[in-house]
Formats: C-alpha cells, structure tokens, sequence
C-alpha cells in the first residue's frame, strides 16, 4: 500500500503533465475521451494515442533499462527498420507466422548482443557504440529491402500491425504485455537493483561482485529485443517494410519518453511506468495539436515547449529552488541542508 | 607526445591509402576537378563538423545543428524574397540568431545543470519547427549577389574549381585550429573535456565556457547554413536531416574522443575528407548503391574507435609493465 503511494509521489510530475495536457486537448477537442465499441473492439482519440504511442513505448522500455546503467542506445530506429524489413522478407518468402516471428525477433537480438559487446568488453562509450549501428543499420535494411519499400500480404504478419484483441488495437496489448513482462522479472528479482548499481558505479558494483558485463550485454539485447517487436509492429501496420523511413528519428522520441519520465540520464533509479507515461505525454502532444487544428507546422514547436517546461520542472536546479521556496521561514538551514543532499 | 597524434596519423593513413587505392581503380580521380569538388560539395558538412569538434572536446554534444542550418536556409530565402535587405545583412542577422540560439542552449545546460544531449535535443525541435513556421516549401534564392559568390573561384590546374564556400571551409578550419590550439578559450574547452570538477580547480570559468562552445556552434551552424544557401541556390525546411550525424562521425573518424579533452581539429577535416571519398568512390564506381555509404560510414567509425581503444590499451600496459 505504502509502495503504491510512494510510487504516485514519485510520477506525480509526469501525472499531472499527462493530465494537463489531456485537459487542454478536452478543452478545444471535447470529443477526445469518447470511446465507442465496434465489431468488439474499442475506437476513439483516447485509443489511439496509446495505439500510435506503441512503438515509442515499445522502445522506451528497452531505453529506460539502459539508460539506468548509464548507457543509451542510439541505434532502435534502425534496427526497427532492419527487423521491419526481415519479417516482411521473410514473409515474402513464404515462410510461416512464427519464423517470421522469430527471425524478426532473433534479429534485433543479434542487434543488441552486438551493442552489448562493443559496450560491455571492448569498453567503447554507449552513444559511439550505438551510434555505429545507428548511421550502418538503414544501409543493412536498404540492403536487405533491396532499395525498394517491401510489401507482404500475409494476414497473420499484418495481425501484428492492425488487429484486436481483447477490444484493445494489437500494438497496444503488446506493449503492455511487454512493459509487465520486464517491470514483472526486474522488479521481483534482484534484477532491477543490479542494474541501478551498475549505472551508479560500474567499478564499484564489480568490486560487490555483480557481473557487470553480462547484465550489460543483457539491457542492450533487451533494447534490441523490444526495437524488434515495434519493427514488426511499424510494418506489420502499414504491410511493407521502408527501410529509409520506419523508425526514423523515433530513438530520439523514445530517449525523450524516458527523460520526460523522469530517469536520470546519467543513470541509477529508473521507472518504466514513468518511460511509458512519458511516451503517452508525447503521443498526446501529437494526437493534441493534430485535433486542435493548429497548423501542422506549429506541431515541432509547440512540442519543444512543452517538453522543455516538463524538463526545467525537473532539473536538479528547479527541484533546490523549490526546496527554498517551501521553507521560507528556515531558509538557510533548509538551503544547507538541501545542498547536503 | 607522439601517442596523442596516433590516431590522427592513423586517420590520414587511412585517408591516403584509400586515396591511392581508388585512383588506381580510377585514374580520374585523382584530378583538380574531384579534389574541388570534395571541397565544395562538403564545405557546410566540413564547417558545421568544426563547431562539433569544439562541442565533443568539451564533453558534450550538439544535434540542433542539422535543424539550424536549416531553419537558416529558409530563413534566408524568406528573407531574401520578401524584403530588398542585401544578403550580407540578412547573413550578419541570421548569425546574431544562431549564435544566440546556440548560447542559450548552452546556458540552459550549464544553469540548469540538465545534459547537454536532451537539450540540444529539444533545441534540434525547436529550429526545426521555427523552419517550418517561416515555409514548408522550398524557396529558391535569385539574388544577383549570390550569383556572383556562386561565379567566384580560382581555376585550378587541370580544370578543377576552387570555389568561395570551399575555400570559406578551409579559412574556417585553419582560423578554429588556432582558436582550439592558440588561445585560452581553446584551453579551457580541453580543460572541460578533461573534467568539470578539475576544470573549476583550476580556474576555468566553466559557465562563460560552456556557453561559449555552444555559441561558437551556432555560429557554426548558422555559417554553415549561409553556405548550403549559396550550395544549393535555394531555402528548404526539410533540409540537412541527420546532417548531425554526419557531424559527430567525421569528429568521430578524425580522432576525437567522445568522451571530450582529447582531439583535434585538424582531424575532422580528414574526416570529412574520408566521408567525401567514399561518396565520390561509389558515385565513380556507379553500381553500388548509396547506402553501401552509410555501411561504409559505419565501419569506418567502428574501425576507428577500435583503433583509439588499442592504442589506449597498449599505452596502459606499456607504462603499466614501466611502472
């Protein structure tokens, strides 16, 4: 009980954005928390924001993991596009759902292990190591789609994309099912506080005795694992692989959702519930200024405020400052003892 | 001594060899002609990359500039279109605005003491939308003064053009290599890179720094900008996507540490001049496609920082075996 209440403390930054934000889009749009059920499956703004949001999401669960061990991962937009592009050739070849499935799958696997190896044996920065896949991933999957945009007509691939289950889109079901999957084994083993210790010293949980290597390598294959699910998702969705546009630019969105939820990137504590709060404050932003009719142009700019806003709240400058604010009778010993902090 | 020009001398090892071996294929390559067009085909990559240089010594890094050079480009020809202000003017003005961009990002990261990647992140946001605020269509630029910066070059031997924006790289790069190697700011922008915390011991205004570095970035930026303008005759909003990109891998290929205080300027010049021959290998060779490019790109980063982490490796266990 007392965890559940700690827990709201501690997101109620990011609550309270989404519910600002949700508010102001119920302001011009009032239509927007209308849900209607059709053919047993749920339509409606509200729907689609966490359906347009699964890729993000996907990724940010994977991003959040590795950013809590101080690293990042530059290269999930690419290795969307690689996966994408190795399920829609692989059911272009006939081959069933599940090899489909697994290839796509085991693919962004082999994505991450090698992430994982660049950074956890030969010792190369993160955001070099990432960044190598990042600028050679869309040449491999232009490799892989041959140049052109790869379409498939298999119903059980474009399943993954565009169906229902349980009333709710696809997309939606798998990232929530992934995001329980992950916060199930992180938080109900050791698992989760290793890999904080790892983030917050790397020498020194070594010297505790965790394998700091092999969790490395784990987080990266894990980032790898869920950039490979949003891939299939993305093209699956639209039934054709575009190596030069799936994923594009979305590791920046994905690394904004999880900051904006509030884990440090120079990592330690991480909270996925808040990386998925944050990607749904990004999707809502989107949806937002798309029904409230501002001109599209504006969609860049008005983003960039409201994500700059969320992230001066939280800036270790803002959170002293509001420590002063509120003690203004001890003023002094507040500020000493804030700064002891 | 020798140690820190390594990889360096790697890099133009790399560079001559691969330059041998493709005029061998090609003899035409080797040619004035090829040599001025690298230039002038990567003048804005080649001075955008030097403010990156100055930003990765420090420690930290800058992705708003593909976005800045293109809210430059449209607002240049915006401005170029609706109002009879000279070019020179316009190009003093969009300057004061990136230059001014640029340091107060960098004063956001330092007073705020939030990292330098989200901010320049949500900064690559904001130009990119203040660019498509100003148009979402390409404008062309006609304007008699730029026709005659694009008339002026030097004729090379053997037929090859030296052209302004090229030889405006090149002005940029020798001036840089002084700031960065000749000057107190210099110093203290390798002092940052070494460290915060020993900077400040040793006296390093980190907050006039930081916010330094940034501008000088943005005034790289919005140089650079005015360049791909005059490139490309024209202003477009979707302009230089992922131009950052390319940055941080020529500063990357040319011997600078991510990780800040250990680099040189001069070294992102040969990386731009690699990422150059590759393109212009693949346009020679005319079956590969273009994005054995970006694999190439790829290799070549990872090559190289393998590279700096065997000398790194090699020179711990030989003072390691001394001491």
């Amino acid at each position: 009980m007392s965890d559940t209440v700690s827990l709201l403390r501690r997101l109620s930054p990011q609550l309270i954005a989404l519910g600002v934000i949700l508010f102001l889009i119920w302001l011009v749009f009032p239509a927007f928390f209308t849900v209607t059920f059709q053919n047993g499956r749920a339509y409606g703004s509200l729907i689609d924001v966490l359906n347009r949001g699964a890729p993000v999401a996907l990724l940010a669960i994977g991003m959040t993991v590795v950013i809590a061990t101080k690293g990042i991962d530059l290269s999930v937009g690419a290795v969307m596009a690689i996966c994408g592009a190795v399920a829609a050739s692989a059911s272009v070849s006939g081959q069933p759902i599940a090899v489909t499935l697994a290839l796509a799958i085991g693919i962004g696997v082999l994505c991450g292990l090698w992430n994982g190896i660049l950074v956890a044996f030969l010792n190369i920065q993160p955001i070099i190591a990432t960044l190598i896949l990042m600028v050679a991933g869309r040449g491999i999957a232009q490799l892989i789609t041959e140049g052109a945009i790869l379409t498939f007509d298999d119903p059980a691939l474009a399943f993954v994309g565009s169906g229902a289950l349980f009333g709710l889109p696809f997309p939606v079901v798998t990232w929530i099912v992934v995001a329980l999957l992950v916060t199930i084994v992180l938080r109900w083993s050791a698992l989760g506080m290793l890999i904080e210790a790892v983030g917050i010293n790397r020498r020194a949980s070594m010297l505790a005795g965790i394998n700091a290597p092999v969790l490395l390598i784990a987080v990266y294959v894990l980032s790898g694992a869920c950039a490979s699910i949003a891939g299939i998702a993305i093209a699956a969705d639209i039934r054709g692989a575009d190596a030069n546009n799936a994923g594009l630019w979305l590791e920046l969105d994905a690394i904004l959702a999880v900051v904006v939820g509030g884990t440090s990137l120079l990592g330690g504590r991480f909270s996925i519930v808040g990386s998925l709060l944050g990607a749904m404050i990004i999707q809502a932003i989107n949806t937002g200024i798309l029904l409230s009719g501002f001109p599209p142009q504006f969609n860049l700019i008005i983003k960039a405020a409201i994500v700059v806003v969320i992230l001066i709240i939280q800036s270790p400058e803002a959170k002293t400052l509001l420590t002063f604010l509120k003690l203004p009778r001890w003023a002094s010993l507040g500020a000493s003892k804030g700064a002891e902090q | 001594m020798s140690q820190r020009h390594l990889p360096l001398l790697a890099t133009l090892a790399i560079f001559i060899i691969a330059y041998v071996a493709s005029t061998m294929q090609f003899p035409a390559m080797f040619s004035t002609r090829v040599i001025g067009n690298l230039l002038t085909d990567n003048a804005f990559l080649g001075i955008v990359a030097v403010g990156m240089t100055f930003v990765i010594l420090s420690g930290g890094i800058d992705l708003s500039v593909g976005a800045v050079i293109a809210f430059t480009s449209i607002f240049l020809a915006m401005l170029l279109e609706t109002t009879s202000i000279h070019p020179l003017l316009a190009f003093v003005l969009v300057l004061v605005m990136t230059t001014a961009f640029g340091a107060l990002m960098g004063a956001i990261i330092h007073y705020l003491d939030m990292p330098a990647f989200i901010v320049t992140l949500a900064g690559m946001f904001l130009a990119r939308g203040l660019a498509f605020v100003v148009s979402i269509d390409s404008i062309p630029i006609k304007h008699a003064f730029y026709e005659t910066m694009q008339g002026m070059y030097l004729r090379l031997p053997g037929g090859g053009r030296f052209t302004l924006i090229g030889g405006a790289m090149i002005v940029i790069f020798l001036i840089c290599i002084l700031i960065a190697h000749r000057t107190r700011f210099g110093a203290n922008v390798y002092a940052l890179g070494g460290g915060v915390p020993t900077a400040k011991l040793m006296g390093v205004d980190v907050a006039r720094t930081t916010v330094g570095i940034y501008a000088i970035s943005g005034l790289l930026a919005g140089l650079s900008g005015i360049v791909y303008s005059i490139y490309t005759s024209a202003g477009y909003s979707l302009a230089t996507v992922g131009v950052e990109l390319d940055a941080i891998a020529a500063v990357v290929i040319g011997g600078t540490l991510l990780s800040g205080g250990v680099g040189f300027v001069a070294g992102t010049f040969l990386g731009i001049a690699i990422q150059g021959l590759i393109q212009t290998y693949i346009t020679f060779d005319g079956t590969l496609s273009s994005w054995w490019t970006k694999i190439l790109i790829g290799v070549l980063l990872f090559a190289f920082v393998a590279l700096q982490k065997g000398i790194f490796l090699f020179s711990r266990d030989k003072s390691a075996s001394r001491s």
